[in-house]
């Protein structure tokens, strides 16, 4: 039997952007079940796998245990070495060496020559204080995350027609929704408790659901309509929706003449874009395009959720755009049951960006190049800030190539599994001058670096993640770290203290905080809509919605019920930009990348889970007529090859993969889909696309 | 439901006023009255399966599952009368006789609440199941299983909409199964959990706990998955 040892930690599950409240119970520093609250939002008790069964991984004996140093230090160009390739150092040989790298680099070339990438698994105060280290010690805004690569395009998107960002409903109100789209969203797999509220909505109250995605997911069995659309084609099909809008008279005028502009100069540029036409380049029947546009034109109150089918695009940014296009039309949104609902990847993917982890923003989205928001920053900091937006995740690897960049700060990311055309990417690596790498496990990115600094996992620590409806929530320690194992914010401040030293500087622009409630505070002093929220009303209240400007405050659950941020929203003309590289006799199918429900991200946690068991290898899912001109049956191995390189994986034949088009998950290092994947852009989200290119599958 | 409209009613000589639709178990906590249950969860539709929550109306034949029974107007209710208590003894006591609850604190304490007597119904047959392991997650001990069906409500539409696990059998075969009694892997089942979470024995249990309770220390237990996952491979 279980010794009598045994105690209950509640705390945020760290996987996806749902943010389930999780209680996990310990025994012998052990988490040996995991299970959620039934009267806490968001999940009121549900899980899935990974929350309730993939956090064995905290306990995984490779957990970095102790500060390491590259034995070759200083050999260029640097090759990507396992743990054997590096020798243990104390933390101050370790810190004391980063930071006289970072100073060296400073001092030549300036603060840009750093490239630094904060975390979307790390807490809100971590990323707070590590944007607070690059700004105002290295003096550089050369900061971005693992965002760049999944919503940078909703961003963008959101950005140009409403002036902001978030998911603009709260996942309580799901369950109550009457008419929901859902696109680009695999959502049963990548967001599990959320896909359950959304089939609460259809099979208990009625809701009617339409599904536009070019794989058969299992949420198109619960939709009324299901539209599978070519890869590539939304801009098109999304317009076709507006187009019947407006011609059969559906659209919202009051909610035009007063909420939005741009009417006039966006209604001639839907003619093109007719069902027959939609139905021509997307392969979707122009009558079901007209009955969708129809149920969601007429609804009293329709959201549209989506993922990263829509985002991870070269065209992201206008994919975002036309959704927001058929929401304005419609009105359908800045009520309850209405809204635009871009789902979160990480778990705290929506705090990292909230907490200042992006190039042209500090916390709270205020921009970098204000002079008055900026000296706000330097007032309170004591420091002389950068004006100029720095770079973001993929042009810190362009400047890397031409040598504008010369080291690099990695905490909790693991950009040589994520980034695409990854040969390429990893190339750029072997050529910095110095790499620091912070985080929980070796990865793919510890491999380059010269420092090793092993941090602590989100069941070690406290802190708060944002979710998807960005909603604060606490995370508690559950269990002791291991070994010599520091939490990120520790270890960013003891850096960050030696590089002021070593700099020189007289004053300190702050990083004595005792705990992460103190860091909150001060983020939360400069961010006027986090000024409601301290660590003891989330204790209280379990979590709390931002904006939140006063203790009174409730939170907000929906954004946009009086006005957009932009003031009135903008509807957006758009033109069809096919996919930047099409099959073609050479490499005749188009692969698209994605995740599958037991895995997360580069693999580094769920890998070392209980849930490999379940989902040990890649699989490349192809549709049967697929698999039978190439003469391959579920189980065998293929190569897949693109432009830029080759792979092999088993193969699952399966009617989920419309014919023409194979997916493959990005999870396992073995068989690392980001070596296939192209590095073509959306010219304003900078996103790469990881869902449109060539590949040619052969037999093994 | 209409719950404008309020109802007066007297529980255990306390006067209440409810919103039309409430049940009597519901009515009770309002005055902070605790009726035992059994099958009832409260992420799961009430079913009235077990029984244990039933309660005497006055001018009422029978006793009343208050989990599904709404109040009514002017209703006196008892809810720990003599003909109460005895029902809920030889509720346990059968329940005891043909399924081990021995592993759920709960249903230990109820026994001992109302004094349910182990030996009752010595001849009768026990719910016997090999334990299935059929997953990395949990294992299923169905001869722990009390017929709850919070699982099912679990699987299906009160949680996860995910419809893996139905009832099979009839009368004293009724068991939870998969459809045509398939190894979890092979059907709709997506490893959530969601019916291990509301399982009030041990019928469901999470392989970790399952594997310490069998004297495994954690090292051991990653190891051996491990292992079997590479004779798995091996086997494939």
């Amino acid at each position: 039997m279980m010794s009598d040892a045994v105690k209950t930690v509640r705390s945020t599950c760290p996987y996806c952007g749902v943010g389930c409240q999780v209680d996990m119970q310990i025994h012998e520093n052990h988490i040996t079940r995991v299970d959620a609250p039934f009267d806490v939002a968001p999940n009121f008790g549900r899980l899935c796998t990974k929350g309730r069964y993939g956090v064995d991984f905290v306990s995984h004996p490779s957990r970095l245990t102790y500060p390491m140093i590259r034995k070759e230090l200083g050999v260029q160009p640097r090759k990507p070495v396992g743990l054997s390739g590096f020798r243990r150092a104390t933390w101050d040989e370790a810190l004391d060496l980063a930071a006289e790298k970072f100073v060296e680099i400073v001092q030549a070339n300036g603060g840009d020559a750093v490239g630094t990438f904060c975390s979307a698994k790390a807490t809100n105060e971590d990323n707070y204080l590590f944007q607070k280290f690059v700004r105002g010690v290295l003096g550089t805004n050369n900061i971005d995350h693992c965002s760049r690569l999944c919503h940078a395009a909703s961003v963008a998107g959101l950005q140009i027609t409403l002036g902001s960002s978030a998911m603009s409903n709260s996942i309580a109100e799901m369950k109550d929704l009457e008419v929901l789209l859902v696109t680009g969203s695999n959502t049963s797999e990548t967001h599990p408790v959320i896909s359950t509220f959304l089939r609460e909505a259809v099979v208990k109250n009625g809701a009617r659901l339409i599904v536009i995605d070019p794989r058969q997911i299992e949420m198109s069995q619960f939709a009324e309509y299901y539209l599978q659309l070519k890869p590539g084609t939304d801009v098109v099909l999304f317009q076709a929706l507006a187009h019947v809008i407006v011609k059969e008279g559906l659209v919202n005028q009051e909610f035009l003449d007063s909420r939005v502009e741009g009417l006039e100069e966006y209604i001639p540029t839907l003619d093109p874009f007719t069902p027959e036409y939609a139905e021509e380049i997307c392969g979707v029947p122009a009558e079901m395009i007209r009955q969708a546009a129809r149920l969601y034109g007429k609804a009293n109150a329709a959201a549209i959720y989506w993922g990263m089918g829509i985002s991870q695009s070269s065209h992201g940014t206008d994919n975002a755009i036309s959704l927001a296009n058929l929401a304005l039309l419609t009105g359908h949104i800045g009520r309850p049951g209405t809204g635009l609902n871009p789902l979160r990847g990480q778990n705290n993917v929506q705090g990292c960006s909230d907490s200042g982890g992006l190039p042209n923003v500090y916390p709270g989205y205020q921009p970098v190049n204000e002079p008055e928001v900026r000296g706000k920053f330097e007032e309170f900091w004591g420091v002389s800030l950068d004006p100029e937006p720095g770079l973001t995740t993929m042009e810190m690897v362009d400047a890397a190539e031409q040598g504008s960049i010369k080291g690099y700060y990695v905490m909790g990311e693991n950009p040589m599994m994520s980034e695409p055309d990854l040969l390429h990417a990893r190339h750029v690596m072997e050529n910095l001058e110095f790499v620091l790498y912070q985080d929980i496990f070796m990865n793919e990115t510890g491999e380059y670096a010269d420092i090793i600094l092993p941090a602590v996992s989100f069941a070690e620590k406290d802190g708060t993640f944002t979710n998807s409806d960005r909603r604060v929530q606490l995370i508690r320690p559950a269990i002791h770290s291991p070994g010599e194992s520091r939490p990120d914010w520790e270890i960013i401040q003891d850096l960050a203290l030696r590089v002021e030293e070593k700099l020189g500087r007289d004053k300190s622009v702050g990083f004595s905080f005792a705990a992460p409630s103190e860091i909150w505070d001060e983020m939360a002093q400069l961010t006027p809509p986090f000024q409601g929220i301290n660590h003891q009303r989330i204790e209280k209240e379990d979590g709390v919605h931002w904006p939140c400007p006063t203790p009174e405050h409730p939170g907000t659950p929906y954004l946009f019920s009086e006005t957009f941020p932009r003031g009135k929203g903008k509807l957006t003309s758009l033109v069809y930009r096919p996919s930047v590289e099409l099959p073609d006799k050479e490499f005749p199918l188009i692969l698209s990348t994605g995740r599958v429900l037991y895995h997360w991200h580069g693999g580094t946690m769920t890998r070392r889970s209980k849930l490999d068991d379940i989902y040990p290898e890649a699989l490349v899912e192809i549709h049967p007529a697929d698999a039978n001109n190439i003469g391959v049956d579920s189980g065998e191995w293929v190569k897949v090859r693109s432009r830029r390189g080759e792979i092999e994986s088993k193969v699952l034949v399966t009617r989920r993969s419309p014919q023409g088009t194979v997916f493959m998950p990005f999870h396992f290092v073995e068989a690392a889909a980001n070596i296939l994947t192209l590095d073509a852009r959306d010219p304003q989200a900078k996103i790469p696309d990881y869902k449109v290119c060539a590949v040619v599958v052969e037999k093994r | 439901m209409n719950k404008e409209k309020l109802i007066q009613l007297t529980i255990d000589g306390k006067e209440c006023q409810v919103p039309e639709g409430t049940t009597l178990l519901e009515a009770a906590r309002s005055l902070d009255i605790k009726i035992p249950v059994i099958c009832l969860h409260e992420a799961t539709t009430a079913e009235g399966l077990c029984r244990q929550c039933v309660v005497e109306v006055e001018g009422w034949g029978r006793l009343a599952p208050s989990c599904i029974t709404p109040a009514e107007e002017g209703q006196v209710v008892l809810t720990e009368s003599e003909r109460v208590t005895r029902t809920r003894r030889t509720i346990l006591e059968m329940l005891n006789a043909s399924v081990d609850i021995s592993q759920s604190p709960a249903l230990q304490a109820q026994m001992e609440r109302y004094d349910a007597d182990p030996e009752r119904f010595p001849g009768a047959k026990k719910r016997t199941a090999e334990i299935l392991d059929d997953n990395p997650f949990y294992i299923r001990d169905y001869s722990q299983c009390i017929l709850c069906w919070r699982c099912v409500q679990a699987c299906a539409d009160d949680m996860q909409y995910t419809y893996a696990l139905g009832i099979g059998g009839r009368g004293h075969d009724s068991h939870i199964t998969t459809f045509f009694d398939v190894p979890l892997p092979e059907t709709t089942c997506v490893f959530c959990g969601n019916c291990v979470g509301v399982c009030p024995t041990n019928a469901l249990q999470g392989k970790t706990e399952f594997l310490l309770e069998q004297g495994l220390q954690h090292n051991e237990i990653r190891a051996r998955r491990r292992q079997e996952r590479q004779n798995e491979r091996r086997s494939s």
